[in-house]
């Protein structure tokens, strides 16, 4: 057993489930999202702000945006450990991606609960 | 006359590796790399590499031939010679000891790691441990790896974490123990492999199974462990 810290879910299989998870529901967000702009003719604010308006849209917003950061925590987790060797400078790496996507996720929350 | 380019490094007398090239008169036959490598040494009795065997058994003679892991013995140049040229390099990600022989420690740490032998707590019967015909057939495809490397050194996962990542050819031997019916250690064999590493390092780009000499499928292998920690875990 390899020990470490700074991956996802302390566990292989749970970081490889929660990988695979996350990207079946960034890739319906992302059919969802392509729907929407096919079938919109004419796209304005309104129309823009109306679709974020329903609760059921801003969970699957959420949901997404939290599969984003989930997947990308791992999938960079797994690059820094392949190709950055000084363990300053890997741990430093690690510690930016974590923080940046806890930025992202509190700042997405702002977007969709705020005006 | 065939043109065979082939790595060297003396770390007694060279301060760098160097690629030498060869004029190999093959006289028309389609001979096998290790006859070849044979003829140079007839040239340079310098030149280092393993072999034993010499019929593809033994395991010896993996190498990197024009770009791609095999076993030098059963490899016909008419399989990888392009324009007329041969380059011969040791396996790649393996340190090297001299010329074409690598130092084959961290592949060995990594097969001793996944306990490569049965694990039985029950009493031993009077003569053997009984299979059936369909619980022997698991092991098809699994036990027949004769410990070449081609397989782990061909697969970059294992290059950048030789260390960490068992290695197709190690998991290959972990599925073997985890599949056979008179091994008892299941549970605790699967919670070795349970990190980020030692298995989920394999993103399944089968370079394993582009390169094994033995035509087996580690990819597979790795694919049936990963269904049996999900189904431990979940």
């Amino acid at each position: 057993m390899v020990t470490n810290i700074t991956n996802f879910g302390r566990s292989g299989l749970s970081d490889w489930l929660m990988q695979r998870a996350s990207a079946v529901v960034l890739a319906l967000y992302t059919l969802y999202m392509v729907g929407f702009f096919l079938t919109t003719s004419h796209l304005d604010y309104a129309t823009w702000s109306g679709l974020f308006q329903g609760t059921g849209m801003r969970i699957f917003s959420l949901l997404a945006l939290i599969s984003l950061a989930a997947h990308a925590w791992i999938g960079l987790w797994t690059v820094s450990t392949d190709y950055i060797k000084p363990t300053g400078i890997r741990l430093g790496f690690q510690v930016v991606v974590i923080l940046a996507m806890f930025a992202y996720l509190v700042w997405g929350v702002q977007v969709l609960w705020g005006a | 006359m065939l043109q065979v380019n082939v790595y060297r490094y003396n770390p007694e007398t060279d301060s760098a590796p160097y690629m030498q090239e060869f004029q190999v008169d093959t006289k028309g036959r389609d001979l096998m790399v290790l006859d070849v490598l044979h003829l140079i040494k007839e040239q340079d009795n310098a030149f280092a590499y393993r072999r034993s065997c010499r019929e593809g058994v033994c395991g010896s003679d993996g190498m990197n031939m024009n770009g791609k892991n095999g076993l030098a013995c059963v490899t016909a140049l008419s399989e990888v010679v392009e324009d007329g040229k041969l380059i011969v390099r040791p396996l790649p990600g393996l340190p090297v000891i001299r010329d074409l022989v690598v130092d084959m420690s961290l592949f060995y740490k990594q097969y001793e790691r996944i306990q490569p032998y049965l694990l039985n707590d029950t009493p031993a019967p009077a003569i053997e441990r009984l299979q059936s015909p369909e619980e022997r057939d698991k092991l098809d495809g699994l036990y027949e790896c004769i410990l070449c490397a081609c397989c782990s050194t061909s697969c970059p996962s294992f290059w950048w974490n030789p260390d960490k990542f068992v290695g197709p050819s190690g998991l290959l031997q972990a599925y073997r123990f985890l599949a056979d019916s008179r091994d008892t250690a299941t549970r605790e064999r699967l919670a070795q492999l349970d990190d980020p590493f030692s298995v989920f390092r394999c993103r399944g780009i089968m370079n394993c199974v582009n390169a094994c000499p033995k035509g087996l499928n580690p990819t597979r292998a790795i694919g049936h462990i990963r269904d049996m920690l999900l189904h431990n875990a979940t």
